[in-house]
C-alpha cells in the first residue's frame, strides 16, 4: 500500500509516501475532525442540489443519530453488530487472513440460534440457554471460516475469493431453511424462521428501546481481543505470521495452527454477531436480518486501523453516520441515496485521514 | 583533486548539498565524469551515495548545487529531463514488470499512451541491435519473471540504453548477483565504457571497485573523502578512507577443537520433490568453525534450511550431541541452545514491522522467562532486548522501536545478539555478512570468532571466500548439492578453493568411490576474485 507502484508514468512521480515514525498528537486529533468536515462539505453539494437547506441537514444528521432517546439507542443498537463484525475483520486482517466472509458467518450464526433456540434447547432456563446459544452461533461462524482456511492451507486457494463466495452459499442456505424446516408456520407464509423462545431473548439495557446487553458483550469482546493480541503469545505469533510468514516460521511460529486459531476467532466473532442480532433485536431470522453488517465490518476494521479498541469507536462512528443520514433524508424529504452517499463519503474521507496520520508525502 | 584530462566532462555535479531534517545526507559534493569513464562511488551504507545519485536523476531536489550534462544545467527534480539528457539509472531493486516480456518491459513508457498501435517490430530491431553492440544477450520474448536476477538486471540496463542513455548510473549493481554474474556485468560495463558511454556505479565492496573502476570517489558522512585513480591506490587505503579509520578484520587463532557435537552421514534432503543435498557428510566440533564454500545456488539454501530446522532430511543419519535425530525442528533447536543466523535477515531473520524486543524474543517466546500460561512478559522481553542492544552495540533503535528502522548491519547485530547471548553450543551462520559494509563485517566476524573461542561449534555457510578463509578452521565445498571432503584452512589457497568450488575434486579430496563425474557446474569457471 505504499506509493511505489502506481500505474502512472513512474518516472515523473515527485511524491513518495513515507511511513511516519512519530504521529504528532495534533494530527491524530485533528485529522478525523477534518475528515468529517470534508465529507459533510462534499455531501452538502448534493443536499443543496436536492434543494434542501444544507446547514439544517447537517443538524438533522446529529439529531437523527443522537437527538432523541430513541435515536441514540437506535444508533447504539446498530453499533453492536458492527463492533463484532469489525472485530472479526480486524483479527483476521492482522494475521493477513483475508476473511471477507463475515456476512455469511453472521447469517450462519443467526440461523443456528434460531434452530436451537426455538425448539431443541428452548426447555433450558435463560441464564444457561443464552450463553449456550452465543457459543452455538460462534461455532457456526467458525465452521464456515474454516472452509476457506482449509482450502488455503491444503491447496493454496486465495481465501478472499472463497470466503466471499461462501457468503452467497450461507445466505441461500439460510433462505432454504427459513422457507423449509425452520419456517415459522404462524408467519402467514412469509419466509422467516420460527422465533427463539422468549427467555432466550437478551435483556434490554434501556427499557422501551431496542438496546440490549449485546452492546456490553461486544465491548467486552473488544477488550478481550485487545488483551489477547497485545499480551499473549498467540497475539504475538499471529501478528508475526501476518507480517512476515517466512520470518515467523524461522522463529518457530506454527503457521498453520496459528491461522486456524485466527480463523476460529474471526469466524466466531462474526457468528456471535449474528446470534446476538437475533436474540437481541428481532427474535427470528429473515434474509434481511443484516443490512450488510459483515461487509461494513471490514470498513469498521479499516477505520480502526485493525486496533480492537479502535473498533469500538469506529463502529459508533459508522452507526452514527448510518442512522443520522437516514434521519436526515426522512426529515427533509430528500432522496435516501443522498444519505447513502453521505455515509460512503464520510467513510472514505476518514480512511484518507487515517492514512495520512500514518504516512506522509515526501518530495 | 584529479583534473579530468579528457576534454570537457560529460556530467558535472557541482556543490551538491541535501539535508533531510537534521541529517546532512550530502554536503557540498562535486564530481565530474568524463566520456568513456567508469567511475566508482564508494562508501559505507549511509554515506550519501544513493541520495547523490537520486539528486542526479531528479528523484530528489538538492538544497544547493547544480547538475550539468554536457555543460547544460538540468532542472531539479525532473527525472524526465534527466532521461532526455541521456541519463539512465539502474536501481538496486528493479523497476520491471515480471508478467511482461523483455521487449514489453523495455518499451514501457517509451510510447504515448494513446497511440493506436505499438511499434513493436521497430522496437525489437532497436533492442536487438543494442543487445548485440554491448554483448547483452537476452531473448526479447522471454517473460521477465522467468529470468534469473542477473538477466533481469541486463534487461534493466538495456532499458536505459533503449532510452538512448549515454550516462548510466548503477546503484549497488552487484548486491543481488553471484560472483560469476558480477564478473560478467563488469565485463559488459567495461565494454560500454570503451564504446564511449560514461558510467557511475555505487558500491561498498572494495574488491570490485579496485577491479573494475577507472577512478574512485570515496564518500564518507555525506562528503567527498577522497578521489583516487584505481591504479594509484589499494584496498587497504580505500578501506581506511571509507571508514575514516583503519579497519582490520579480526584474525583467527588456531582452534582447540573439542568433542563432536553434530554429525551428518550421507544425508540427503529433498525440497519440493527436488534433491537439494545429496549424501553429504560433515561434522561440527566444539570450538571449531567449519566453512562451507560454493558458488551461489549449489545447495547452500537447503543446507541452511536443514540446519535451521526448516527442512527434514529424506535420507541418511544425523547425530546431535551424540544422539541420533531424525529431524531438527525450530523449537528443539532453540531449546537445545543452537543459534541460527539466517541467509536473508530481512525475510527470515527479523519481522521488520515488529519491535526490536519482539524480534529478540519471538523464537523463545514459549520459555518461562518470556511468557507464562500464554501471557507475554513484556518487561522481561524489553529488558532482554536492552541487554542485547547494549552488549552487541546495536545502534539506531530502542527495545520498543520498529526493527525495520535498523540498518542491515545493526539488524544483523540484533540477530547475532539474540543467538550468541546464551553462548550457544552450535551456531549456524548462513551468509552472515552479505550486504554489510566493512565496519559491520569486522564486527560480525569478531563476534563469530569470539563465540568459537568460548567453545561454540560454528557452521559458516558463505559465498565470500575471504570470509571463509578468515574464519574457518576446516573448509568443505558445496557443488550441486554434494559436499567435498574437508581440507584444513592452512592448506587452503584461492586456487585450490576455486578448484573445489568447481567440483574438481581429486582423489585426495574425496574417498575412492567418487560419485562426482558430471564436471563443473553451470557455465564458466567459478573464480575467486
Amino acid at each position: 500500500m505504499t506509493g511505489s507502484a502506481t500505474g502512472l508514468p513512474a518516472k515523473d512521480i515527485l511524491m513518495r509516501l513515507e511511513r511516519r515514525e512519530h504521529r504528532p498528537l495534533l494530527l491524530v486529533v485533528l485529522s478525523p475532525i477534518l475528515a468529517v468536515v470534508a465529507a459533510l462539505a462534499l455531501a452538502g453539494l448534493l443536499i443543496a442540489a436536492a434543494g434542501a437547506p444544507v446547514l439544517e441537514a447537517y443538524g438533522r444528521i446529529l439529531t437523527g443519530a443522537f437527538g432523541t432517546r430513541l435515536a441514540a439507542t437506535e444508533t447504539l443498537t446498530r453499533a453492536t453488530p458492527l463492533m463484532l463484525t469489525g472485530l472479526a475483520a480486524a483479527v483476521a486482517f492482522r494475521a493477513r487472513l483475508w476473511n471477507i466472509g463475515a456476512e455469511g458467518q453472521f447469517y450462519l450464526g443467526a440461523i443456528m440460534v434460531a434452530a436451537l433456540g426455538s425448539t431443541a434447547l428452548s426447555g433450558l432456563p435463560g441464564p444457561v440457554l443464552i450463553p449456550l446459544l452465543f457459543t452455538a452461533g460462534a461455532i457456526a461462524g467458525m465452521a464456515l471460516m474454516l472452509v476457506p482456511l482449509w482450502l488455503r492451507l491444503r491447496f493454496s486457494v486465495d481465501e478472499v475469493v472463497t470466503s466471499l463466495l461462501l457468503n452467497f452459499v450461507a445466505v441461500l442456505f439460510v433462505s432454504m431453511m427459513i422457507d423449509g424446516p425452520l419456517k415459522d408456520p404462524l408467519a402467514f407464509g412469509w419466509p422467516q424462521s420460527m422465533p427463539v423462545a422468549d427467555h432466550a431473548l437478551l435483556p434490554k439495557l434501556i427499557e422501551r428501546s431496542r438496546l440490549h446487553i449485546g452492546l456490553a458483550v461486544a465491548i467486552v469482546a473488544a477488550l478481550l481481543v485487545y488483551l489477547l493480541q497485545s499480551r499473549t503469545v498467540f497475539g504475538l505469533q499471529s501478528r508475526a505470521a501476518g507480517l512476515n510468514p517466512e520470518g515467523a516460521v524461522f522463529a518457530g511460529v506454527p503457521l498453520a495452527r496459528t491461522l486456524v486459531k485466527v480463523a476460529c476467532l474471526s469466524g466466531g466473532l462474526a457468528g456471535l454477531a449474528g446470534a446476538i442480532e437475533v436474540m437481541g433485536v428481532k427474535g427470528y431470522v429473515t434474509t434481511d436480518l443484516s443490512p450488510g453488517y459483515g461487509y461494513a465490518g471490514i470498513i469498521v476494521a479499516m477505520l480502526a486501523n485493525l486496533n480492537p479498541l479502535g473498533v469500538i469507536a469506529a463502529a459508533f462512528f459508522t452507526a452514527t453516520m448510518f442512522v443520522g443520514a437516514d434521519g436526515m433524508s426522512r426529515a427533509l424529504g430528500i432522496p435516501t441515496y443522498i444519505a447513502d452517499v453521505t455515509v460512503a463519503l464520510s467513510l472514505l474521507t476518514m480512511l484518507i485521514a487515517i492514512f495520512f496520520t500514518q504516512y506522509r508525502i515526501r518530495r | 583533486m584529479i583534473a579530468d584530462t579528457t576534454a570537457a566532462p560529460v556530467l558535472e555535479l557541482a556543490h551538491i548539498s541535501k539535508r533531510f531534517g537534521p541529517i546532512v545526507a550530502n554536503d557540498d559534493i562535486s564530481i565530474a565524469l568524463g566520456r568513456g569513464e567508469l567511475l566508482a562511488l564508494l562508501g559505507e551504507n549511509g554515506a550519501g551515495k544513493t541520495t547523490l545519485m537520486s539528486i542526479l536523476f531528479g528523484h530528489y531536489t538538492p538544497d544547493e548545487g547544480t547538475v550539468r550534462v554536457d555543460g547544460v544545467e538540468l532542472p531539479h527534480g525532473r527525472p524526465r529531463a534527466a532521461i532526455k539528457a541521456g541519463v539512465g539509472m539502474v536501481h538496486q531493486h528493479f523497476s520491471l514488470a515480471p508478467n511482461l516480456t523483455v521487449l514489453e518491459n523495455v518499451m514501457t513508457g517509451t510510447e504515448p499512451l494513446w497511440s493506436p498501435r505499438s511499434r513493436t517490430s521497430a522496437a525489437r530491431r532497436k533492442l536487438l541491435s543494442i543487445a548485440e553492440r554491448f554483448g547483452l544477450g537476452v531473448d526479447p520474448d522471454a517473460r521477465l519473471g522467468d529470468l534469473s536476477v542477473g538477466e533481469q538486471q541486463r534487461v534493466e540496463i538495456l532499458k536505459a540504453l533503449y532510452n538512448d542513455a549515454r550516462i548510466l548510473i548503477l546503484d549497488e549493481p552487484t548486491a543481488v548477483l553471484t560472483n560469476i554474474e558480477a564478473e560478467r556485468l563488469f565485463t559488459t560495463l567495461r565494454e560500454m565504457a570503451r564504446q564511449g558511454l560514461s558510467l557511475i556505479f555505487i558500491s561498498h565492496k572494495l574488491d570490485e571497485v579496485m577491479a573494475a573502476a577507472d577512478r574512485i570517489v570515496v564518500l564518507r558522512g555525506g562528503r567527498v573523502a577522497a578521489e583516487r585513480r584505481a591504479a594509484e591506490t589499494n584496498k587497504a587505503e580505500l578501506a581506511e578512507l571509507m571508514v575514516g579509520h583503519r579497519v582490520t578484520r579480526p584474525t583467527r587463532e588456531p582452534a582447540k577443537a573439542g568433542a563432536t557435537v553434530f554429525q551428518a552421514s550421507r544425508l540427503t534432503v529433498s525440497i519440493g520433490g527436488v534433491e537439494r543435498l545429496k549424501e553429504i557428510d560433515f561434522f561440527l566440533r566444539e570450538g571449531e568453525t567449519l566453512g562451507i564454500i560454493g558458488v551461489s545456488g549449489n545447495g547452500q539454501a537447503a543446507l541452511s534450511q536443514l540446519m535451521g530446522g526448516l527442512a527434514a532430511p529424506t535420507g541418511g543419519e544425523m547425530r546431535l550431541f551424540g544422539e541420533p535425530v531424525s529431524a531438527l525442528d525450530v523449537h528443539d533447536l532453540v531449546e537445545a541452545g543452537i543459534g541460527r543466523i539466517p541467509e536473508d535477515r530481512h525475510r527470515q531473520g527479523a519481522i521488520g514491522e515488529m519491535t526490536i524486543w519482539e524480534n529478540a524474543v519471538l523464537e523463545r517466546i514459549r520459555q518461562p522467562l518470556f511468557s507464562r500460561r500464554g501471557i507475554v512478559n513484556r518487561s522481561a522481553g524489553q529488558a532482554f532486548a536492552a541487554t542485547i542492544i547494549e552488549e552487541f552495540d546495536v545502534r539506531g533503535g530502542t527495545p520498543t522501536s520498529r526493527t525495520r528502522l535498523l540498518s542491515g548491519g545493526n539488524m544483523q547485530k540484533l540477530i547475532l545478539g539474540r543467538n550468541l547471548y546464551r553462548r550457544p553450543k552450535i551456531l549456524i551462520a548462513a551468509q552472515p555478512t552479505r550486504g554489510l559494509d566493512e565496519g559491520a563485517v569486522a564486527a560480525v566476524h569478531a563476534r563469530i570468532l569470539d563465540a568459537r573461542r568460548q567453545g561454540t561449534a560454528v557452521l559458516l555457510i558463505s559465498e565470500d571466500l575471504d570470509e571463509v578463509i578468515g574464519l574457518a578452521d576446516r573448509i568443505q565445498a558445496i557443488v550441486k548439492g554434494r559436499l567435498s571432503a574437508p581440507i584444513a584452512a592452512e592448506d587452503a589457497d584461492p586456487r585450490r578453493l576455486g578448484l573445489m568450488m568447481s567440483g574438481d575434486w581429486t582423489s585426495s579430496d574425496r574417498t575412492p568411490n567418487d560419485r562426482i563425474s558430471d564436471g563443473p557446474p553451470g557455465e564458466g569457471h567459478p573464480h575467486a576474485s
